[in-house]
């Protein structure tokens, strides 16, 4: 027995927390997800597209904020906030404030009849005040928990919502509580709140009706924003031609007291201006900024693709000083100062991009919860130890510990479900629902008996469609043997009354018609399944969302068409099969490939919890390129901390060092693959690529050729041995990035210079320093270093974008030529130490590798992931991660972070003894196949192979992977013989629902 | 024609457009109820030949949507949708249908408002071109069976399938294909298995000449005769008999009549 909780405690339901919640419950955790808000969902839930994909926020969320709702694991505590924590690590007792929502949330069904009726419009805080809700209401359509809940602020006490409510669910004097949880860890991630525009005057936000924030503007563009997707001005509803956004609003900017940078604005902002430009023609985006900080994946594409094909003009280094309105047109006037000179320029509206800061009582959990905030406010946390607080077991990912992006939060979250994870580990599986099922009817064979439970939803479905023509329409379907009508089919006894009419009518198939299956279908397949029948078969009419709802004016063509849908579901239910869903054993032990930072990281994290691992490097030793970082930083050499790992790892029982070893060939699938070494086949159910990146080394000014010129690695261990006397150093930024040949930007040159450069005016103040440079790109807290570095006297030269600085030999002389912005004239220099700050570039072995695995690489020649924002460590290809410079260039906190992060994500699948196969997925008839391949390529989950028959050697045919496939269907439309089948979509399922849409009225 | 009401079938992809179409119940935007929604778990699941019979059947328009191209749930599945509705739309076209009974089209999750407009647009573009005319045309019928067979014609499925290799990840050779070429060898093949499909078709039943066939197929004789012979090369048609000096030719129907 252990003395540790097996549950988990995560606070704040943004996307960091809902990621950090399913990656613990899903390694056999209870989780209480605690949001402070009436829905999880956070910032991300508000914006309209991410960087630098355009994917739209909602469409990649919502299935992720759905998972976390339905999680058998997952609990969620909405409208909450945590107020003490005591205890040890392991074993803490959580105190909650849970306040009232003055609605029942068992009973509320979501209907939102409720809102329509509320007599009192307030504003909407989901669209930062652009749009009306009612008094009692929910955050944003797709919420989760969708449940409504009275803002008793607003709230006249009228009680129409209690009349209008069918399910009983609004009860006024409902108490707030206080609650008590034992859990063994805690997670933060309350996120951040965004600059007040406010306390910036010059901007004139809150007096000038045009002048907006970033997030304002973001539900702008939403299409279920204000003005449904397209840009207007707040002052008079025209279209504005001219728009500028303004960076930096409350960040980098010592008199606000903020001297970090936000380290997403500059993306954000970008990706505003070229939707906003692809929403409205004729719109023209301006952005003004000192410099910008494209140093993700792709970023740099993304920024140089706005410039180039999306039109947006760039002010590069211009500072804003003041904004001003005209009265009568309320156009705007920009004052700034641009490539030395001082400028106006009007615009038709101004976006402000405002930067993150800590949430407003972050100061009081802090005090409460008994952790340290740092100097500026955020969690303090270490670069060594980046998903630490400074209280043991409890957890910090997101933006709560400094400003970051989604990708970035999301590694994190999973991050933290690692160590979260590694102190309660012996209290896996304790505290999880294992929901136990009667055993499956047989039904093959069997005449369908289908039942029809019609829905009224309250008034929403039964207020304008007639449930009770469409039940007695039901009945006279074919075999249909039973069907009622429901005040709501979702209520708990509902679903008892469905298993009653099961049992008593022998029903072999279900049909709902009711709401949408997106929500839905998982309560009724579940309800089914308790009364033995194998979830597959069950369908759903959508006869609300679909039907009701968008017909109200129409009750008798939506009745008419609400028995159609009716007809249709019943037409495939009919033809419906049970599903099995295998189970395949998995092998608990890990391969991680590299034994760098990333590598070791991930093998340790993966050995605390108890799994074995295998960790393969190719060289004679762990370490990386940790070795060759010997000036400290946070408080410690990056070599210490590595002394520290191999250390850890050579005295774990759980890892098997294989050095001077590499991978030969990979086979299998996710939970059993084959990994084979030079010298030994490995099992595992996992496999973690951390392969790393490498130095570039240049070839440009007269590096190797004269002695004074090296690298930023060269020098840092120069300075480590105090045996640099250079005393007119010149640093180069962006050699080997950025340029026609490598166009990104290896994001971590920037600040390794101004390190540098901040240590030899430690060691030597007199030394002049000069770093040229186009952008300074010290996101985060490390733009500390670069107000640190000019304080001390660092010399900072800004050359345009296409051009480098010219070297020559004059004599024995180097000169430096670079043609200066600000000055906008060439200057010259005579360093006698040039440092040259070279890029990083990917690993060549990542090519090879991701053949043997079966990966994608990304155009730059790192790792790609399956995808950019919400599943930054996974790869397409099931059961396969990816961590570190593998991924792109990265910091040390970076790295660790990410690396737990792929370690959590390895083990939700080794912690588990089987997994399942999904139900929905392709299958061959052998019959009919002859192997011709067409299939396979279009598979993204690699999950088809050919083979040869083993009864017939002339033939050839597709065999379906079932751990690996999804279910798409791709491979059935290519399948030019007819072979392939989608279970569950079936050709004849798929032509008897088309057929019924026809066979109305005949 | 003012009391036509179309008949449509609309499939939607679990992941995005089946939410846009929620939201767009859930927001209340309304829309005409002449649409049956059909959902698939990617768009990419709905073959060519699943919309093309759709059509000859009598629907009055099909609209296939999914996730914006770079959303797609499964990764990639709507880049080949989009393959295969092109290759549905110029089937279409030869038939002499109306192209725009059928649609493709992105809907979000968020596009709640967009989904609503698409189908009051779409309902009201089919009553200004009136009902599927397939039941007055029985021509049409045999061209839009052709249509049928030919999108599920290996030759085509190969191409469709093949496309993103051909194109970005690269052939056998290592190289990849321009679209546009990749595009000019598409509507070729296209164009050749129709015209064969529906020689076949029409010489199921009865024996057609060249010159008949060509008024039929809408091509000139020369080029008739050139589909007549691959045809017979695959053993697919065969001479039935001569009148005069014109050979007549009928299909060979599998299992032999």
């Amino acid at each position: 027995m252990t003395n540790k909780v097996g549950a988990v405690m995560v606070v704040g339901g943004g996307i960091s927390g809902v990621q950090a919640a399913l990656d613990m419950a899903d390694s056999g955790f209870k989780v209480y997800l605690v949001e402070k808000k009436a829905s999880i969902g956070g910032t991300m839930a508000q914006l309209d597209k991410t960087f630098p994909t355009n994917d739209c926020s909602m469409c990649i969320m919502a299935p992720k904020l759905v998972a976390a709702g339905r999680h058998q694991n997952i609990e969620l505590i909405t409208n909450a906030e945590v107020e003490m924590i005591q205890g040890v690590p392991g074993d803490f007792m959580v105190t909650l404030k849970k306040n009232t929502l003055r609605v029942d949330e068992e009973k509320c069904t979501g209907c939102g009849e409720c809102a329509i009726k509320c007599p009192i419009e307030t504003s909407d805080e989901y669209n930062e005040g652009m749009k009306k809700r009612k008094a009692i209401y929910v955050m944003y359509p797709q919420a989760v928990p969708l449940v409504f809940c009275i803002d008793k602020n607003k709230c006249i006490g009228c009680g129409i919502c209690h009349e209008e409510c069918k399910a009983k669910a609004i009860v006024y004097d409902k108490k707030s509580e206080a609650l008590e949880i034992p859990v063994g860890a805690v997670i933060l991630c309350p996120g951040f709140e965004e600059f007040d525009a406010r306390l910036k005057k010059e901007y004139g936000y809150g007096s000038y009706k045009n002048v907006v924030t970033s997030i304002e503007f973001e539900r702008i563009l939403s299409a279920t924003g204000p003005f449904f997707g397209m840009v207007l001005r707040p002052s008079d509803g025209e279209v504005p031609k001219k728009v500028a956004f303004i960076q930096c609003v409350g960040s980098r900017d010592e008199k606000v007291g903020n001297t970090y940078c936000s380290s997403v604005c500059c993306m954000y902002a970008i990706k505003e201006a070229i939707i906003a430009g692809e929403h409205t023609e004729g719109l023209k985006p301006y952005i003004f900024f000192m410099d910008i900080r494209a140093v993700g994946k792709e970023f740099e594409d993304y920024r140089e693709r706005a410039e180039k094909e999306y039109g947006i003009t760039m002010y590069r280094g211009a500072r804003v000083a003041s904004v001003e309105e005209d009265p009568l047109t309320k156009n705007l006037t920009l004052r700034y100062s641009y490539e030395g000179e001082s400028r106006s320029e009007d615009f038709d509206m101004v976006v402000l991009s405002v930067g993150l800061k800590p949430p407003e009582d972050a100061d009081k959990l802090a005090k409460r919860l008994g952790i340290k905030l740092n100097k500026h406010g955020f969690c303090d946390t270490s670069i060594y130890d980046p998903l630490s607080t400074s209280r043991p077991g409890i957890f910090v990912s997101g933006a709560f510990a400094a400003p970051k992006d989604i990708p970035t939060s999301v590694a994190e979250a999973s991050g933290v479900a690692s160590k979260a994870g590694a102190i309660i580990a012996p209290a896996r599986n304790t505290l999880v629902v294992k929901q136990s099922f009667p055993e499956e009817i047989a039904v093959e064979g069997q005449e369908p008996r289908i039942g029809v439970f019609v829905c009224h939803c309250g008034i929403n479905i039964g207020g304008t469609v007639k449930v009770p023509k469409v039940v007695e329409y039901a009945k006279t379907l074919p075999s249909v043997v039973y069907a009622e009508e429901n005040l709501y089919t979702c209520s708990s006894d509902a679903q008892e009354r469905i298993k009653e009419k099961i049992k008593e009518n022998n029903l072999n198939r279900v049909v709902v018609a009711s709401c949408t299956p997106r929500t839905h279908e998982p309560l009724f397949q579940n309800t089914i399944k308790e009364a033995g029948l194998n979830t597959f078969l069950f369908e759903m009419a959508n006869i609300r969302d679909q039907c009701s709802w968008i017909h109200m004016h129409e009750p008798e063509k939506a009745t008419e068409k609400a028995k159609d849908l009716v007809r249709m579901a019943v037409a495939k239910s009919r033809l419906l099969e049970p599903l099995k869903t295998s189970r395949l054993e998995v092998n608990h032990a890990a391969v991680v490939i590299g034994g760098g930072l990333a590598g070791m990281t991930a093998a340790l994290d993966i050995a605390d919890q108890g799994f074995s691992v295998h960790l393969v490097e190719k060289t004679g030793h762990l370490g990386g390129y940790l070795a060759k970082l010997p000036l400290v930083e946070g408080g410690m050499k990056p070599k210490d901390h590595m002394d520290h790992l191999i250390k850890r790892i050579r005295e774990s029982k759980n890892i098997t060092v294989h050095l001077n070893n590499e991978v030969k060939d990979v086979t299998g699938f996710i939970g059993n693959f084959k990994v084979k070494l030079k010298d030994v086949e490995l099992d595992a159910g996992t496999i973690i690529a951390a392969t790393g990146g490498l130095e570039y080394k240049p070839t440009e000014y007269l590096y190797g050729q004269d002695p004074r010129v090296m690298t930023q690695l060269e020098l840092e261990d120069k300075l480590a041995h105090k045996t640099f006397h250079g005393k007119n150093v010149v640093m180069i930024q962006c050699v080997g990035s950025r340029n026609e040949q490598v166009k990104y930007c290896s994001r971590i040159c920037c600040a390794h210079a101004i390190k540098n450069a901040i240590e030899i005016k430690k060691q030597s103040p007199t030394t002049n320093v000069y770093v040229l440079h186009k952008d300074i790109r010290t996101y985060g807290f490390r733009e500390d270093l670069y107000r640190e570095a000019g304080q001390l006297g660092v010399n900072f030269l800004r050359f345009p974008e296409g051009t480098m600085p010219k070297l020559e030999k004059k004599g024995d002389n180097l000169e430096i030529v670079v043609p200066d912005v600000m000055l906008r004239e060439d200057v010259l220099l005579k360093p006698d130490a040039l440092v040259l700050s070279t890029g990083v570039r990917p690993n060549p072995d990542n090519v090879e590798i991701a053949k043997l695995m079966k990966v994608c690489g990304s155009k730059d020649g790192y790792f790609l992931e399956a995808h950019m924002k919400l599943r930054p460590v996974d790869f397409a290809t099931e059961g396969i991660f990816l961590a570190g410079l593998a991924h792109w260039p990265k910091f040390i906190d970076e790295v660790i972070a990410q690396a737990s992060g792929a370690a959590a994500r390895a083990m939700t699948i080794i912690s588990k003894d089987q997994l399942e196969t999904e139900g929905i997925i392709a299958a061959v008839n052998d019959d009919v196949c002859n192997g011709c391949g067409i299939c396979d390529p279009v598979c993204e989950y690699k999950a088809i192979v050919i083979v040869q028959d083993p009864s017939n050697p002339d033939k050839r045919k597709a065999v379906i992977n079932e751990g690996l496939c999804k279910g798409c269907g791709a491979c059935v439309a290519a399948c030019p013989s007819g072979a392939m089948e989608q279970k569950g979509f079936k050709n004849d399922q798929m032509y008897a629902i088309i057929d019924a849409a026809f066979t109305g009225g005949k | 024609m003012s009391d036509f009401e179309p008949k449509v079938i609309v499939f939607l992809c679990n992941w995005c457009s089946y939410a846009g179409a929620d939201l767009a119940g859930v927001s209340r935007y309304q829309y005409p109820t002449n649409i049956r929604t059909v959902r698939v778990m990617c768009s990419t699941r709905v073959s060519p030949h699943i919309v093309l019979e759709l059509l000859k059947d009598g629907a009055d328009g099909v609209i296939v949507t999914g996730c914006h191209p770079g959303d797609c749930h499964y990764i990639n599945g709507n880049y080949y949708t989009e393959k295969r509705m092109d290759l549905a739309q110029r089937l279409l076209k030869m038939t002499g249908m109306e192209p725009e009974r059928l649609k493709l089209d992105w809907v979000s999750a968020s596009e709640g408002e967009k989904f609503s407009h698409l189908i009051q647009e779409f309902v009201t573009k089919l009553k200004e071109i009136g009902p599927n005319p397939v039941s007055k045309d029985k021509k049409l019928v045999t061209r839009l069976e052709a249509a049928v067979d030919a999108s599920k014609y290996f030759r085509l499925k190969v191409l469709t399938g093949k496309d993103i290799n051909l194109t970005s990840k690269g052939n056998v050779y290592g190289e990849t294909l321009k679209l546009e070429s990749l595009d000019e060898i598409m509507a070729k093949a296209t164009e050749d298995e129709y015209r064969n499909s529906l020689i076949l078709q029409l010489t199921n039943h009865k024996a057609y000449s060249v010159k008949e066939l060509a008024t039929e197929i809408g091509e000139p004789t020369d080029k008739t005769l050139e589909h007549v012979v691959s045809l017979r090369a695959k053993n697919m048609l065969a001479l039935d008999h001569i009148e005069g000096t014109t050979p007549k030719y009928k299909a060979i129907t599998i299992g032999g009549a």
